[in-house]
């Protein structure tokens, strides 16, 4: 009956997909600028304008949009050689590109949108000439998304748009705006959604930009009073807007899951303990603080192990199992406490605010990531979302 | 990169899930905890006809040649339903033991039989002052004309009251060093001890046992080398029991979720306990995921990999698998901590596949002695 060989799981990538890995290890720090190299393995607070010199420069590679098919200007790359490409660019802490354009509303399109709209809009995603910014959120609709309350009034050819949203990241330096906005009042509250594009230069929008807690100033609150648009910017069709947002969902699970982020600040980590010392030697060397950052680095190992199944389904063309659901879940809360550990490893050195010159520059780099992670376990779906979808979904369990 | 079984495999997982549910139930390992074996010989000897005690040995002393992972096939399944016979014990500790450390004569004597299921074997290697050190051995081996003389007491024997032959091991003057003694041997007294999850270890004590050359398995000093492996394989097989312990557990947990009414509703119907059955998912498929790694790594000889792989796993059960078996019986409430309710039976088992192997800190420390922890600081 059994298994007359020892040939069992693969666990490891192909010679091919491994050269692959090489090649793209080898190309990053060639072809990014000098001064961007520097931020990369420091503090990596790039600024917009070093995203998009480095979105330019993979344009021109032809690499900028590996999920992209390749008839509208993918690289046609599997499954393994995107998570490798996502894996390579984050541990070298390369500038992280606008995820909205290139991730979201572009997948979109792509899938639903008409040929017009195709034309229009996919060639700038990709050349960064044009960028984008979400427009979801509302003062009002956090998690309870579908009770969103800006209007679009059908006004003929065109619709005329209301209301305020709220966290449209990056507003400031988009061009564009993909608006979930509300047609229709009299039906039940997802039935009457709309997915409509927006030019940021059209009379009556307006962008306040908002500090974080990391004092990036990424947020921002968007006002629409009265603005006029199109109707051939909706995608999909009018009242189909809830679908299109389940479906940009449902994009790539394992690029949720932090899993070159983590690595970078695993590696971040056991640089300033091998430079920080306790009772006259290093950190590292240390048994406790050892230890301490062992622990994490084996749940790593595990959700890892977690991504590689979900890659390994992709990579088959099916889709990823429902373990793949709690990537998100895992990989937030591991970046948060590596990031948390890197906080006590500086001791009172992570007391420091953006002192450039006054301290080492390692410790320029904590306190600021530190901030900005909080938001992983907020952003695309709080994880307490996250866990009403899984324990709904996936574990069945019944409702009241 | 592919984490399916492959066919035959796929064929060795459902037909040892059906054995255990249906020619093993719970109600089985009940009623054979109180007996003085533990467990029943003749159901042994039928899993040796079945072919899966011979799974991780050559083909030549009369095993299939298969790898770890369908090792592992077997003990996840066997766990689904507390399948009491001592496979760990017998196939993984003993067995595994002495296939790499004995010559052809000795596996012909003494693996042979056991993977008919004829007899079973038992590793005595731990003892009192040693916690997870296997080179950790005060017990002696004095030369004695052509042979030895063992004394010394062993603790915590899995299957040490009943196996038919001990791997043993014991200070030569080369260092660590194993040998095979009889369990009726002169000079050999077995205490039966009782352990948390219903099962029965040996406290062996050893006075004077006079053993011959050819009981000594391998060289003097041999011992602590193989030993450390057999380490790798028994924690990487205590992981896979872990899967699916903390599967069936997570399984029964959402089936109560789903069936007990309190306040007029399901009890699956609050989200705090919908979000702490979200999070055992979570813990499991960590500990599901890691296990596959471990169990591909057990066969590989490239010890750094090898080890790093094995102790994320022991980790992951000691901390993810633990947390699952606490919350399970804290969501069947009242009913979880009786005898009655067979989840209590799996939060034990958790419990002792956790205690054996090296425990947390063990794997933390021995993750975070590996050189290539520190080298990714440079």
């Amino acid at each position: 009956m059994v298994c007359g060989t020892h040939k069992a799981m693969d666990l490891s990538f192909t010679d091919e997909e491994e050269a692959f890995r090489q090649e793209v290890r080898a190309w990053i720090p060639n072809a990014m600028p000098k001064d961007m190299l520097g931020t990369a393995r420091g503090a990596g607070d790039f600024t917009p304008e070093d995203s998009a010199t480095w979105h330019k420069i993979l344009y021109e590679k032809g690499w900028v949009a590996p999920h992209w098919p390749a008839e509208v200007g993918g690289p046609g790359w599997d499954a393994a050689r995107r998570f490798i490409f996502a894996e390579e660019m984050e541990l070298a802490g390369a500038p992280p590109l606008s995820v909205f354009g290139l991730g979201m509303v572009g997948p979109l399109i792509i899938s639903y949108g008409t040929d017009a709209q195709k034309k229009r809009f996919l060639p700038k995603i990709l050349s960064a000439e044009e960028f984008w910014c979400q427009g979801y959120s509302e003062p009002g609709s956090g998690s309870d998304l579908a009770s969103l309350r800006t209007t679009a009034e059908d006004a003929g050819d065109h619709f005329i748009v209301n209301g305020q949203k709220t966290w449209t990241s990056l507003a400031q330096y988009a061009d564009w705006i993909f608006c979930l906005v509300r047609t229709d009042q009299s039906v039940k509250k997802q039935a009457g959604i709309t997915f409509l594009l927006i030019d940021l230069k059209s009379p009556g929008v307006e962008v306040k930009p908002m500090m974080t807690l990391g004092h990036t100033p990424a947020f921002c609150d968007t006002f629409f009073d009265n603005v006029k648009v199109p109707k051939e910017n909706v995608v999909g069709a009018i009242n189909q807007g809830w679908t299109m947002a389940k479906a940009l969902l449902g994009h790539e699970r394992t690029l949720l899951a932090m899993i070159g982020p983590s690595r970078n600040v695993l590696q971040k980590l056991k640089r300033i303990a091998a430079h920080k010392t306790v009772n006259g030697r290093p950190m590292l060397e240390d048994p406790v603080w050892r230890a301490r950052i062992a622990r994490l680095e084996m749940r790593f190992r595990a959700h890892l192990m977690v991504s590689y199944r979900a890659l390994a389904d992709q990579q088959k063309g099916k889709m990823p199992g429902p373990e793949s659901s709690i990537l998100k879940l895992v990989g937030t809360k591991l970046i948060q406490e590596l990031t948390e550990l890197a906080m006590e490893v500086m001791g009172e050195s992570s007391l420091t605010w953006y002192n450039e010159g006054v301290c080492l520059p390692v410790e320029e780099s904590i306190g600021p990531y530190f901030c900005y992670e909080r938001a992983a376990t907020i952003y695309g779906g709080s994880n307490e979302i996250q866990r009403n979808v899984i324990a709904k979904m996936i574990l069945q369990l019944p409702s009241s | 990169m592919d984490f399916e079984l492959d066919q035959d495999q796929q064929m060795l997982a459902k037909t040892v899930a059906d054995f255990a549910k249906n020619e093993s139930p719970v109600a089985r390992f009940r009623a054979l905890r109180d007996d003085d074996i533990g467990y029943d010989p003749a159901m042994w000897q039928k899993m040796g006809e079945l072919g899966w005690l011979g799974i991780p040995f050559s083909e030549s002393v009369g095993g299939f040649g298969g790898g770890f992972v369908e090792c592992a096939i077997v003990l996840e399944h066997l766990a689904t339903t507390l399948v009491p016979e001592p496979y760990l014990a017998s196939v993984v500790l003993g067995g595994m033991t002495l296939a790499r450390a004995g010559n052809a004569a000795q596996h012909d004597a003494l693996l042979t039989p056991m993977i008919e299921g004829e007899t079973s074997l038992a590793l005595a290697y731990s003892e009192a002052q040693s916690r997870y050190d296997v080179s950790s051995v005060e017990t002696m081996a004095t030369p004695d004309g052509a042979g030895y003389r063992i004394s010394g007491e062993k603790v915590w024997v899995l299957n040490g009251h009943r196996a038919d032959q001990l791997v043993v091991s014991a200070k030569a003057p080369g260092g660590v060093t194993l040998f095979v003694v009889p369990r009726d041997a002169a000079g050999v007294s077995v205490r039966v001890a009782k352990t948390i999850d219903g099962k029965k270890a040996g406290f062996i004590r050893f006075e004077g046992v006079a053993v011959a050359e050819d009981a000594r398995l391998g060289e003097e000093g041999a011992g602590t080398e193989v030993l450390d492996r057999t380490m790798d394989f028994a924690a990487a097989a205590a992981v896979a029991e872990g899967v699916g312990i903390a599967s069936t557990m997570l399984q029964m947990t959402v089936d109560y979720l789903g069936t007990r009414e309190q306040f007029g509703v399901k009890i699956g119907s609050f989200q705090a306990l919908r979000h702490r059955a979200v999070d055992m998912y979570a813990e499991t498929e960590l500990l599901r995921s890691i296990s596959m790694a471990a169990m591909v790594r057990a066969d590989d000889d490239d010890a750094s990999a090898r080890r790093s792989d094995i102790s994320a796993a022991k980790y992951q059960l000691a901390t993810g698998g633990i947390w699952v078996a606490q919350q399970s019986l804290q969501l069947h409430g009242g009913i979880g901590v009786t005898d009655e309710h067979d989840i209590g039976l799996y939060f034990k088992r958790m419990y002792a596949l956790n205690a054996l192997f090296g425990d947390q800190e063990h794997h933390v420390a021995r993750f975070a002695s590996d050189p290539a922890f520190a080298e990714a600081a440079v």
